[in-house]
């Protein structure tokens, strides 16, 4: 049988949509919608979770995201100047250093600060110190490789005009290069910000009084309370209020800032 | 009352296997406006890079108004303040206003106040023909403009010499002679001038001496009637040949 282009078109489109219809239809019969509700869509359960889930949990996962982030900001500006370092050994350092941070799981480096340092050196870390620490070391190694090609990124004429200029090699990164490779990194470290109020949530591990927990050990702690799922989708709701903003945010500076970059390029071509 | 500012000699400068200076030797005197003309490949950038040292030479001597800046116990930041320099790409710090752009070098080298930097840029903005551009960013100028603002900037240090890598070679057509009234100017009110560039009508006009380099050596060099006007090297001959008649129109 001899189909035309248009008619194969028809069946091919049809058919498509036909097997999506079944696949719901099966689904919505096949679900016990009761069972769904009061396992994950508890409204009772949801209620009892305010205002706590939003004035402790999110405001704690914000706290611990913020203060890690600029903690390994920090920090990854400083290993990725160091991997551009003229002294072998800094650029060896820096490279093992991110290779390593970059190459385990978060979860490790939790377990290592929240348990192992404290034993090793007997000192006992604050909650608040240990998740920033460990978040901000994951986050350092991410950020060091994103600054490092911002820095690059930045034309070299502008680093000779400012040596032309009478400042020295420090001042110029500082005044004319480092201001730059930010306006070009923001974008990926705004996703980078993102990872990492996920990555916070391993803090779970390190056994947290009430006032500390953040969204994801109130939801599992509230979710044995109430016998339901419902505090999971809720936490997760509340992870979505912090990255989807912040996920539009570096969407709208890589189009901020890829336009100018091109605008950049006209003038030079 | 002639004074050397410049002196250059045994200038020799290679990248890899490639030699780009073969011994070079220059004195520019206080006031002199010098053009360097040449092929591309020449090495006339690579010359000019080397008298502030963005490139380090490979042997040979720089002397700028007393100073050896070859010598590596010379503080070279200090040293490049009294060389203004002019690339051909502009290279204003997009970051920053045409304002900013004019007073940060001189508040953070010079020391200057916000006060005393910005009367110094805008009187400099103005003698480039750019005031009332103190608060646009560079990428809203278009190239002269960005040329003559960078032009400005380099003033702004008070520099005894300034160094000029092909000011006018990435703009457009129309676009050139504002830039090359600028340095007129300059020239004019006596500023000492080093100058890589295409333009022979305005070495013709301006300079004190022509120098003619190919291959990594000076050909030839005199005033400009006589290198520009008559010259004695058939290489000089053969480029200007080119130069000044680039329609590929041979007959």
């Amino acid at each position: 049988m001899a189909l035309t282009r248009r008619q194969r078109r028809t069946a091919i489109r049809g058919t498509q949509y036909g097997v999506l219809l079944v696949v719901i239809l099966v689904l919505v019969f096949a679900t016990n919608w009761g069972d769904i509700q009061r396992g994950f869509f508890d409204l009772d359960a949801a209620r009892q979770l305010f205002p706590d889930v939003l004035s402790v949990a999110l405001v704690n996962t914000v706290k611990y995201t913020v203060l890690g982030f600029v903690f390994g900001l920090v920090l990854g500006l400083v290993l990725a100047l160091m991997r551009l370092s003229s002294v072998p050994p800094y650029r060896w350092i820096a490279t093992v250093y991110i290779e390593f941070f970059r190459g385990v799981p978060a979860l490790l480096v939790f377990l290592a600060f929240g348990f192992g340092v404290p034993i090793a050196f007997h000192i006992r870390f604050t909650t608040l110190s240990t998740v920033v620490v460990a978040l901000g070391l994951v986050g350092a190694a991410y950020m060091a490789e994103t600054i490092r090609a911002g820095i690059q990124a930045v034309p070299t004429g502008q680093m000779e005009a400012a040596r032309s200029l009478g400042m020295s090699q420090l001042r110029a990164m500082v005044s004319i290069v480092i201001p730059q490779a930010f306006r070009i990194v923001l974008p990926p470290l705004t996703n980078e910000l993102i990872l990492l109020a996920k990555d916070s949530s391993l803090v779970y591990l390190l056994g947290l009084t009430g006032t500390e927990y953040e969204l994801t050990k109130y939801g599992r702690d509230a979710m044995n309370t109430v016998q339901s799922m419902t505090p999971l989708i809720v936490a997760g709701l509340c992870y979505l209020i912090i990255t989807i903003p912040l996920s539009y945010l570096s969407r709208y500076l890589e189009r901020r800032t890829g336009g100018k970059s091109k605008r950049g390029l006209e003038v030079l071509s | 009352m002639s004074e050397t500012v410049v002196e250059i000699s045994g200038l020799h400068k290679s990248f890899g296997s490639l030699q780009v200076l073969r011994g070079i030797d220059l004195t520019v005197e206080r006031g002199d406006v010098v053009c360097v003309i040449g092929p591309s490949g020449s090495g006339k950038s690579t010359l000019l890079r080397c008298v502030n040292l963005l490139e380090q030479p490979d042997s040979g001597k720089v002397v700028v108004d007393g100073t050896e800046l070859t010598d590596p116990d010379v503080d070279i930041d200090k040293a490049r303040r009294s060389l203004g320099m002019v690339f051909q790409s502009f290279n204003l710090f997009n970051h920053l206003t045409v304002l900013d752009n004019l007073t940060i070098a001189q508040r953070k080298v010079l020391g200057r106040n916000r006060d005393e930097a910005e009367r110094i840029a805008k009187r400099n903005l103005e003698k480039v023909g750019l005031a009332g551009r103190e608060q646009s960013m560079p990428a809203q100028l278009s190239g002269g403009q960005q040329q003559r603002a960078a032009i400005a900037r380099a003033l702004s240090m008070d520099p005894q010499v300034m160094l000029f890598d092909e000011p006018t070679s990435a703009l457009d057509p129309e676009l050139v002679g504002d830039v090359l009234g600028v340095m007129r100017t300059l020239a004019g009110e006596g500023m000492t001038m080093l100058v890589v560039t295409h333009e022979m009508q305005f070495a013709r006009e301006v300079a004190d001496t022509v120098l003619f380099m190919d291959g990594g050596v000076v050909v030839e060099q005199g005033p400009p009637e006589q290198v520009i006007g008559a010259p004695t090297q058939e290489r000089t001959r053969t480029f200007l040949a080119r130069v000044l008649n680039p329609t590929g129109d041979n007959g």
